[in-house]
């Protein structure tokens, strides 16, 4: 239990008051068999998507909070101890990194894929509904056991990187490094299911006519991102495992000593964690291509570089992991060679960068949230960008390495160029998911708090890694670097604000979702498959498979009026059963973990063997699917086409790309 | 642009930062780099500024003189010169600024100069650093004292988890880690009171774990050697027990005399039975030494 310090306590009560708050409201509105009937045991693969967009929000909420406290620690920490101890500030800067990469970054992205994916690419679910359930699960595991991290024990305080020898049972002997430990390996094996999935249902359940070279720039970044999960996260996988061995059996892989090398774990660490980089941004780099195509009302620019571009990222993010650790003493060859294939990586993604621009260029640019988060991206990031090739000068990085510069930079990137991106991807296709569409003024409010707070907040950590300031200070005795600390604590309020919009921006939606109601299906004028469907889609996403002529294949099909053609008659469609088996087997690793954790054997034992026994039941389910008879599929899509016939005009159709819904004679 | 505004802002603090006010030739070349490649950089930063602001106000939604062309997706001219600016600029940086660059600048290489380097073994505590000059037969925990416009050549290593030494004017940053050997070389072309200290993170008391890194005159130095050498503590191998133990905000201690071949058996503590080769490993090659 935190009794170390009142801080933590109360950050405890909230975690635990905060699920029982969501408990009472299930059960004051009576929503459990609901939630349990049509959300937790949901495969299709629009619930799970929302589903991990809801972890990645909450998880976000937490993981500001701790960047919020070590703001404040630092802002008035000169010659003082702050308010935090060094046992607490240690916890926090490493549950921060950990909770943002694995717990709000990653199922966002996923979430996002879920949702948008199979749609774009005219699918009717994932290829594999049941490992999609599992994956979000697990991924949900590894979240509760940061979470409780705070209510029984404590958490690492290793940093998100969990660099041995420190985190070996020597120097960390509480069970702090192995809540990050096994945190990161059940959500990890998650990761993995989910990089599978994607990569079968992007190749293999495409809709007729939907060749690789016309499938929209999102699914193609989820092709690719999906192929760095898979060959990345065994490499995380491998080396939490080892360092497991260690601190659980006594191994020394990466001890001090008895022939451990902590060199190795490094290495094998950044083989994941530069592919990681790019698993975050290249899809909020889809994310960028789809908004500024749709918001500048014209074709996306260059759609085959921007194809390539994307795959040239996904190689040659292997081949750059080592300008992590420059300052290991690696020779002065191995040094440049890495440095300039981490330079190399600059020109893709300088390409991309100038075709959204070339797409802005005369286009009608309507100035939508999600267009304000792609225009401030492409301003702010190539700070980040040009900041990123200093730093892979191996003897500039000699100087600024473990700097608040290496802060700055990667949070000038993974601010504007991953969580960007996917604020975007969830203000433009929160419609798709609810069918209304989400408050501009508040998103526009939003947006601008973000913006203004990134600069106020990071900008002033480059001044400081130049002043020498290293990273995880808890105090300091260098009266220069206060100003800017407090400057950057003021941005870290202003980005509070900004996730305070969003909330606001939430709640003020659902309250006006009469006003903002999409009937369309397609409140954007949208290019891409996803918006052929109704808003939310179908369980079975299209009753017809449409027919694909080329890039932009929903724009073509409203273009030659086959958008809304109604076939003579409707099908049956197989759509998977719901299972609550996904969430029990998530249920289970959490308890793995948590049992490794604190070394409760009978209960690893017992979890393990529950996690075997339910996958022997799902595998005797003869029957995991069921089919939806035609007449069903028929009332559903006459409602649909009812609904398209009494739409209200929609704001897109005074603009000068609009290419129009169907005559109201279609609906019938 | 929003860098440089920025920059401006904090104007009086990174004028006089370390890293841009250089007091020796690394610092100085590491900086040198940094400018050089800023600069270049700037030929593909600046039209991205422009270009987005040019854009996002000629092209409107609501100005409806601009040219509105909803099928313009391609133009041979202009893609080979949005994949042929970058590359060209990465080309220049690259054979002109990383390669060299990183072969002048290499921690290990020994500095050029007509003095003879001062010599000196560094070893990362649980939270100080202790400086052992094993040709003056002194050592000292948290100060480092050395003559001005003489190469300081350390041998680095670590007795508890991976610490990285810093000394921000005078340049470079190495791993230090337990089991191996790593190298730095630097050199303080100004007199001054500089600090250096451990920057990555290490334990509780990793705040604290720095020390004031002192280019002197030779006189000066000369006097400092002799100062140390009239404390009376000498660190042999018990001394050297007590103070490997975790403590922070050590004061700086003097110790005249030092266990011989200490910086080596600590070394030898983590290779296990390999010390013999790991420190011919790390005499002879560049990689730090594998136990």
């Amino acid at each position: 239990m935190p009794f170390y310090s009142a801080i933590a306590a109360s950050g405890a009560a909230v975690t635990v008051l905060g699920g029982v708050a969501v408990m009472a409201v299930v059960t004051w509105f009576r929503f459990w068999p609901s939630l349990f009937g049509e959300w937790l045991s949901s495969l299709d693969h629009k619930k799970i998507g929302i589903m991990y967009i809801i972890v990645a929000f909450i998880m976000l909420a937490r993981g500001f909070v701790d960047a919020a406290m070590m703001r404040a620690q630092q802002a008035i920490a000169y010659n003082s101890d702050g308010y935090l101890p060094p046992s607490h500030f240690d916890q926090i800067f490493s549950s921060h990194g950990t909770i943002m990469i694995f717990f709000m970054a990653m199922p966002f992205l996923t979430g996002l894929f879920n949702l948008i994916v199979p749609q774009q690419i005219g699918a009717r679910d994932v290829a594999f509904p049941f490992m999609n359930s599992v994956s979000l699960w697990l991924t949900s595991a590894g979240a509760g056991l940061v979470l409780i991290s705070l209510v029984i024990g404590v958490f690492s305080t290793a940093g998100w990187t969990g660099y041995p020898p420190y985190s070996e049972t020597q120097y960390s002997p509480d069970v702090g490094v192995d809540y990050w430990l096994w945190a990161v390996l059940v959500s990890g094996v998650g990761s993995t299911m989910g990089g599978i999935n994607f990569l079968v249902t992007i190749v293999k359940c495409r809709a007729p006519g939907m060749h690789f070279l016309r499938m929209p720039l999102f699914t193609w970044t989820a092709l690719i991102t999906s192929i760095l999960m898979i060959f990345a996260f065994p490499a995380l996988t491998v080396v939490c495992s080892m360092l497991a061995l260690d601190r659980t059996l006594d191994f020394h892989f990466f001890t001090n000593g008895d022939g451990g090398n902590m060199m190795n774990y490094i290495n094998l660490f950044w083989l994941w964690g530069h592919p990681e980089v790019y698993i975050l941004i290249l899809p909020a780099f889809g994310v960028f291509s789809e908004v500024v195509a749709v918001f500048s009302q014209k074709r996306l620019f260059a759609y085959i570089s921007l194809v390539l571009a994307t795959s040239a990222i996904g190689l040659l993010s292997f081949c750059v992991w080592l300008h992590h650790f420059f300052t290991m003493g690696s020779s002065e060859t191995v040094n440049s060679f890495f440095g300039i294939m981490t330079t190399i990586i600059a020109v893709p993604t300088g390409v991309k960068v100038f075709d959204w621009l070339l797409t802005m260029y005369r286009g009608r640019l309507i100035f939508k949230p999600p267009m304000l988060f792609t225009i401030g991206f492409l301003v702010t990031f190539v700070i980040g960008g040009l900041t990123g090739v200093l730093m892979a000068i191996p003897p500039v990085d000699y100087m600024v390495h473990n700097t608040t510069f290496l802060i700055a930079h990667f949070h000038n990137m993974i601010i504007p160029g991953v969580l960007f991106g996917f604020l975007a991807g969830y203000m433009y296709w929160f419609p798709k998911a609810f069918g209304f569409k989400l408050n501009e003024w508040w998103g526009a409010a939003s947006f601008w708090c973000w913006i203004i707070g990134f600069y106020l907040a990071f900008m002033p950590l480059y001044v400081l890694g130049l002043m020498g300031m290293p990273r995880r200070m808890e105090h300091y005795d260098i009266a220069a670097w206060q100003p800017h600390l407090i400057v950057a604590a003021i941005g870290a309020f202003i980005i509070f604000l900004g996730i305070v919009c969003l909330g606001v921006q939430l709640a003020v939606s659902i309250r006006d979702r009469k006003q903002l109601l999409d009937l369309t299906g397609d409140p954007w004028n949208g290019r891409t498959l996803e918006w052929l469907t109704s808003s939310p889609a179908a369980p079975y996403n299209f009753a017809v498979l449409p027919k694909i002529e080329g890039i932009d294949a929903f724009w073509h099909l409203k273009e030659h009026g086959l958008a809304y053609k109604r076939p003579a008659k409707y099908e049956p469609i197989v759509l998977p059963k719901n299972s609550l088996i996904g969430l029990f087997i998530g249920g289970a690793a959490f308890a793995f973990g948590f049992a490794m954790v604190w070394y409760i054997w009978w209960l690893a034992v017992l979890s393990l063997a529950a996690i075997a026994a339910l996958i022997v039941i799902r595998a005797s389910d003869d029957e995991p699917d069921f089919v939806m008879p035609a007449s069903t599929v028929q009332a559903i899509e006459d409602e649909r086409f009812e609904q398209l016939a009494k739409a209200p005009r929609n704001e897109m159709e005074d603009e000068p790309g609009f290419v129009g819904f169907p005559a109201p004679e279609a609906a019938k | 642009m929003a860098l440089s505004i920025t920059l401006l802002c904090g104007g009086c603090g990174i004028l006089t930062s370390p890293d841009l006010n250089p007091k020796g030739p690394i610092a100085h070349a590491e900086r040198q780099l940094l400018f050089d490649a800023l600069s270049v950089m700037m030929i593909v930063i600046v039209p991205v500024f422009i270009m987005a602001a040019l854009f996002t106000w000629r092209y409107r939604g609501s100005n409806a003189k601009a040219r509105y062309t909803p099928k313009f997706d391609f133009y041979w001219p202009l893609e080979f010169l949005v994949w042929g600016a970058p590359l060209a600029i990465i080309v220049w940086l690259g054979v002109f600024h990383l390669w060299p660059g990183t072969h002048r600048l290499d921690p290990y290489k020994p500095l050029p100069s007509d003095v003879a380097p001062l010599q000196v073994e560094v070893v990362a505590q649980d939270w100080k650093w202790l400086f052992i000059y094993p040709e003056q037969d002194i050592a000292v925990v948290n100060e480092l004292a050395f003559p001005v416009n003489t190469p300081l050549s350390l041998k680095i290593t670590s007795d508890t988890v991976m610490n990285s030494l810093l000394i921000p004017s005078l340049g470079g940053q190495i791993y230090a880690m337990a089991g191996m050997q790593s190298r730095l070389h630097l050199l303080a072309d100004e007199e001054g009171e500089y600090w250096g200290r451990n920057v990555q993170y290490s334990g509780k008391g990793f705040a604290d774990q720095q020390f004031h890194a002192i280019a002197m005159s030779r006189d000066d130095f000369d006097a400092w050697v002799a100062k140390a050498k009239q404390s009376s503590g000498a660190l042999d191998a018990a001394a050297y027990q007590a103070l490997a133990k975790p403590s922070s905000k050590v004061p700086v201690t003097y110790y005249s005399g030092v266990e011989p071949d200490l910086f080596d058996s600590i070394i030898a503590k983590y290779a296990h039975g390999h010390d013999r080769l790991a420190a011919e490993a790390a005499e002879a090659g560049h990689e730090p030494a594998q136990p």
